[in-house]
């Protein structure tokens, strides 16, 4: 049905979106635990720093992470040195971009679970012999769970669309860091290849429904464990 | 077991400044109307409020000194705290939410103890089942077996039967009695229910805009006319404790046997000996100046009239002692005036309704 090419660019743009959201995850918890529940000088600094890639054009944010992690940059020559990374030119610098691009979603999303919770129930567990770090996995999680989950699908939706910050900054590499709508750019830029383009197109339509399906089951099953 | 909390705080407008100490453990109430400062009280005394200065000893520790600059955080404090709301955690079953405080106790309490609270508290049935699939009275039940799951050494239970309908007070009311009766541990019970202070209290703190107004015995506090001025409420007839002298009294009666007299009840299933908590409103007191012929009421003590007070336009309230208990009548003004009644005088004092209660 799929052709290897096709099979690889929706494999591969499922693998990028997959990490990009994983790995942003925590982040954006931690982020977005600070942000609704602390209070500390330069918060909306902060605030404004993390909201950044909503606003900015995703080419712009493609362009600075050439800047910085290039592999002839100095930060960009110091990972691949010591720790082994390498993002240019790469799919991990794809996950990325697109991770970075899509990292506001899921603070919002988190932010919002975490400022609907009962603060009442954080009391009665403290009351109860809990502290901080035992009230956050036990209580502050579980109870957030519909907002990451919903933060996550979110921005696992963006990052499959994800297109100008990562052919800005890793280029468009066939079986590399050629993305879905990357290779669909690809089809239309040559000779012949509306018809790859639909077939391609029509393929990130039926991933978009799945996703929004599974989102929704995700949901339910997510409502109910929390008893709501 | 010695409770001494003294607290200064500034909300806003409102001052909190509150100095009192209760020796007696048992129940305390902390009394008073909406906006009188209780629940700020009891969030400083399980420490989820820090007031600004202070210092707060519940037994032998001291949980909070602002000199000494100690704040024990309210999870090392291990007070059980019933809340106003159930406070039940969503994504945790019954068993989960009664063993959350049971797990993290410094010395957990064995198995035999976790079936004990649930069967004391009758929750047996309801531990698979999900918090939001409970009644109101089933989910106060259970706030109350988890806070006493935690091994606390005190229990604060705030407000606990706000929100319940008549029914369900009366549903929950025994539990609390019976835990009174069948725990050692001590409780502060904050409320603005005369009702409820009277069936429960041993002691009782009285909280008036921010301050103490009066801290003492609830059977002595009670029927006092001064009652009024402290509390904002109207003083409670009388509460005292008495024991079933035979539990086949004639014509279907128990009586009663306290120091001053004796009175009957409708048969108690209680053996002679037992100590039982007997009370009645102000309300249901009438005065006679001569002893009463033909009457229906089975219960007539004579008294001596100790004070008077006016209250309202039309009432005033009667002190009276009969032998060592206070107890108070409510009667018009006119009443009042026509049976001359005044301090000294012997009168005799009709009970029109008595209520019973464990202890």
């Amino acid at each position: 049905m799929l052709t290897a090419a096709e099979s690889e660019a929706l494999l591969l743009s499922l693998k990028v979106s997959g990490t990009a959201v994983g790995v942003a995850l925590p982040f954006a918890l931690a982020a977005a635990f600070l942000l609704a529940r602390t209070r500390f000088p330069g918060k909306i600094l902060l605030d404004g720093l993390l909201h950044l890639p909503l606003v900015l054009p995703p080419v712009v944010v493609g362009y600075l992470l050439l800047l910085l992690l290039g592999t002839r940059e100095p930060l960009g020559a110091w990972l691949l040195q010591h720790l082994g990374l390498r993002f240019a030119f790469s799919w991990t610098g794809a996950a990325l971009a697109a991770g970075i691009i899509t990292f506001p979603f899921q603070l919002r999303a988190i932010r919002l679970a975490l400022h609907s919770l009962d603060n009442g129930l954080a009391e009665a567990a403290e009351t109860l012999g809990a502290g901080p770090l035992d009230r956050f996995f036990n209580l502050v999680v579980p109870l957030a769970l519909p907002g990451i989950l919903a933060g996550a699908i979110t921005a696992f939706a963006a990052c499959l669309g994800e297109f100008g910050a990562i052919i800005t900054f890793v280029s468009n590499i066939p079986g590399e860091t050629q993305t879905l709508p990357l290779a669909i750019y690809s089809a239309l830029q040559s000779p012949g290849g509306e018809t790859e383009a639909a077939r391609l197109s029509a393929l990130s339509i039926g991933l978009a429904l799945v996703s929004v399906t599974f989102a929704e089951l995700a949901e339910r099953r997510v409502q109910a464990f929390i008893g709501r | 077991m010695t409770i001494a909390v003294r607290l200064r705080h500034r909300l806003g407008d409102f001052a909190l400044d509150v100095d009192f100490a209760v020796d007696r453990p048992g129940v305390i109430a902390l009394f008073g109307a909406s906006g009188a400062g209780k629940s700020s009280v009891a969030n400083a005394v399980a420490g989820l409020f820090r007031p600004a200065l202070g210092r707060i000893v519940i037994g032998e520790r001291v949980v909070f000194d602002s000199d000494a600059r100690i704040f024990v955080p309210p999870r090392v404090r291990r007070i059980g705290y019933v809340f106003q709301d159930p406070r039940l955690f969503p994504h945790m079953s019954v068993a989960n939410n009664l063993r959350f405080g049971w797990r993290r106790a410094p010395e957990r309490a064995d198995e035999t103890e976790f079936e004990r609270i649930t069967a004391l508290l009758g929750l047996e049935e309801l531990l698979k089942r999900n918090p939001a699939k409970l009644s109101g009275g089933e989910k106060r039940r259970v706030a109350l077996g988890r806070a006493l799951l935690c091994s606390p050494s005190l229990l604060i239970l705030d407000e606990p039967l706000s929100g319940l309908d008549e029914v369900r007070k009366e549903e929950i009311l025994p539990w609390f009695e019976k835990l009174r009766d069948q725990t050692r541990i001590p409780m502060l019970y904050v409320t603005h229910a005369l009702e409820e202070v009277s069936r429960l209290a041993d002691s009782l703190i009285v909280l008036r805009k921010g301050k103490v107004a009066a801290v003492g015995s609830a059977f002595d506090l009670l029927p006092d006319v001064e009652f009024a001025n402290l509390a904002d409420s109207a003083p409670y007839g009388a509460v005292f404790t008495a024991s079933v002298v035979s539990g086949h009294a004639d014509g279907g009666l128990t009586e009663l046997a306290f120091d001053g007299g004796s009175i009957f009840v409708a048969r108690l299933d209680q053996p002679a000996g037992a100590i039982v908590r007997v009370r009645f409103k102000a309300e249901d007191v009438m005065l006679a100046r001569v002893i009463p012929g033909a009457i229906s009421a089975n219960n007539v003590l004579s008294a001596t009239v100790v004070a008077t007070r006016l209250s309202g336009e039309a009432h005033a309230d009667v002190q009276m002692s009969v032998g060592s208990i206070k107890i108070v009548a409510r009667i018009t003004r006119a009443s009042l005036a026509r049976l001359a009644i005044r301090p000294g005088l012997s009168v005799f004092a009709i009970i029109k309704a008595v209520i019973v209660d464990s202890r």
